[in-house]
């Protein structure tokens, strides 16, 4: 990449495969259980922590200087909620059926823990540009397995991509059902989120031995 | 710079500035996307209503898809021909009373001064005069509600149920068509007595073939939701039955 230094576009790259939020910190897993049974949400709400991760980490970063440390994690929290509060005002404005669909889970971003946990760890002690590329890195790398987990979930339990049935139609036994193939029912329901999560957690990690923990 | 950000006079002019600062942008937003906001709860009214009484874009069996936004306007004018608004024996016509909120009227009902609003749509399709009402009510974890379609007689043409917050899989299950459509055909009047209509687990029914036993079969695991849905019925729409029986006369 010519346009960011080595430096810049580690913050990027890391995030997305070797310091994966949700694969390594396992952090933001109770939202990826949440909302992944179909792809539709499970990428508008990437997007959605895209833009409340990127602006905020530049917000936070700006203040750096000034925040009093006694109630800066308070001043985080009422940046992450003001975020929050817009997303979701401009989903009900622009987006009514999916904002809908998304409901509790648009203010819950408020407590995805990556979040809270970047503004700490990164943009309070880092300039504005690289908690930019940090907030965007540690956001499209959770965006990343939302949307495997995803695809994974809406294909097996349901069928179907973004609503449209690729596998035939299972009520009048055309395509795949026509032999004998049935949904797994089971993907839907969240416990199966974390088990396609483990899965990745396992195939990540049986790829790059450098990954696993020494207990 | 040289802040003492430790200083106590500093930390509290500094959350005081960050609260109206904040304070303020929210308020532009929320004012600014008030109109297209309050528009798509309008339009979503409009297709609940539509949906109810058989306006709808269903194709497969198993659909539940409500006239297009852009379209729900025109068609809510075209099949809506009269909306009333019933208070005691009084009754108006009013275009706007779709716009009446149902859980105001309900906390405002409380007073024993106040009679309450009760908003009722006419509409023809197919050469049918149908009645929708819309009835609130209470599921496992928070509101239901719905719009029944009613011809003169009390006999069930359609219905619409929505929630809030049903458990998925299970109370959520009420707005599927394999429940909904169970109602159609089922009648709250009976030789002029009011009977509501049982959400029952042992009606073994699944298609309602049966329709005048006021039963339609239950969604297994969510035996609150259903009471909830029945007694939303018995309370809302007894409130109609004066005037229906008026109609009749």
């Amino acid at each position: 990449m010519g346009l960011l230094s080595k430096k810049d576009s580690k913050l990027i790259l890391d995030p997305l495969a070797d310091n994966n939020p949700i694969t390594i910190q396992v952090l933001g897993i109770c939202s990826a259980l949440a909302i992944t049974a179909q792809l539709k949400p499970s990428i508008v709400m990437a997007i959605s922590v895209l833009f409340v991760m990127g602006v905020g980490n530049v917000v936070i970063s700006l203040m750096r200087n000034i925040i009093p440390s006694k109630i800066r994690i308070i001043v985080q929290l009422i940046v992450v909620a003001t975020l929050v509060i817009i997303v979701d005002q401009v989903l009900k404005a622009f987006a009514y059926e999916l904002s809908k669909e998304l409901s509790v889970f648009i203010g819950l971003i408020i407590t995805n823990c990556i979040i809270m946990g970047r503004f700490e760890a990164f943009a309070l002690g880092n300039g504005p540009w690289r908690s930019f590329l940090d907030g965007i890195g540690n956001a499209a790398g959770y965006g990343v397995i939302l949307v495997i987990v995803g695809f994974f979930r809406e294909l097996l339990g349901s069928g179907t991509l973004f609503g449209f049935p690729v596998l035939g139609n299972p009520v009048t036994k055309t395509g795949l059902y026509g032999i004998g193939y049935e949904n797994n029912g089971f993907m839907v329901l969240p416990p199966m989120a974390l088990i396609v999560v483990g899965i990745i957690i396992w195939v990540q990690r049986s790829r790059n031995k450098e990954l696993i923990e020494e207990n | 710079m040289a802040i003492n950000t430790d200083k106590n006079s500093y930390t509290i002019i500094f959350a005081i500035i960050m609260v109206i600062v904040v304070g303020s942008i929210l308020a532009g937003f929320a004012n600014g996307l008030k109109p297209k906001i309050k528009e798509n709860q309008r339009f979503e009214k409009q297709q609940n209503i539509l949906y109810a009484m058989g306006v709808n874009e269903n194709e497969g069996p198993n659909d539940v898809t409500f006239v297009s936004t852009d379209k729900v306007e025109e068609q809510f004018h075209k099949y809506i021909t009269k909306q009333l608004v019933i208070q005691g024996d009084d009754i108006t016509e009013n275009d706007e009373a779709y716009l009446i909120d149902i859980k105001k009227e309900e906390t405002k009902a409380k007073d024993p001064d106040y009679t309450r609003k009760l908003p009722l749509f006419i509409g023809e399709k197919d050469g049918k005069e149908i009645y929708v009402i819309p009835v609130r009510g209470k599921g496992l974890w928070d509101a239901i509600w719905g719009f029944v379609a009613v011809d003169k007689s009390m006999t069930i043409q359609g219905v619409f149920y929505d929630h809030k917050g049903e458990t998925p899989g299970l109370g959520a299950e009420i707005n599927q068509r394999y429940f909904m459509d169970d109602f159609t055909g089922e009648s709250f009047l009976h030789g002029g007595a009011f009977e509501g209509i049982e959400v029952s687990k042992s009606n073994n029914d699944p298609t309602n073939t049966n329709t005048d036993d006021n039963k339609v079969d239950a969604i297994a695991g969510a035996t609150i939701t259903g009471d909830g849905v029945a007694a939303m019925l018995r309370k809302d729409v007894k409130m109609y039955v004066p005037y229906f029986k008026s109609l009749q006369e």
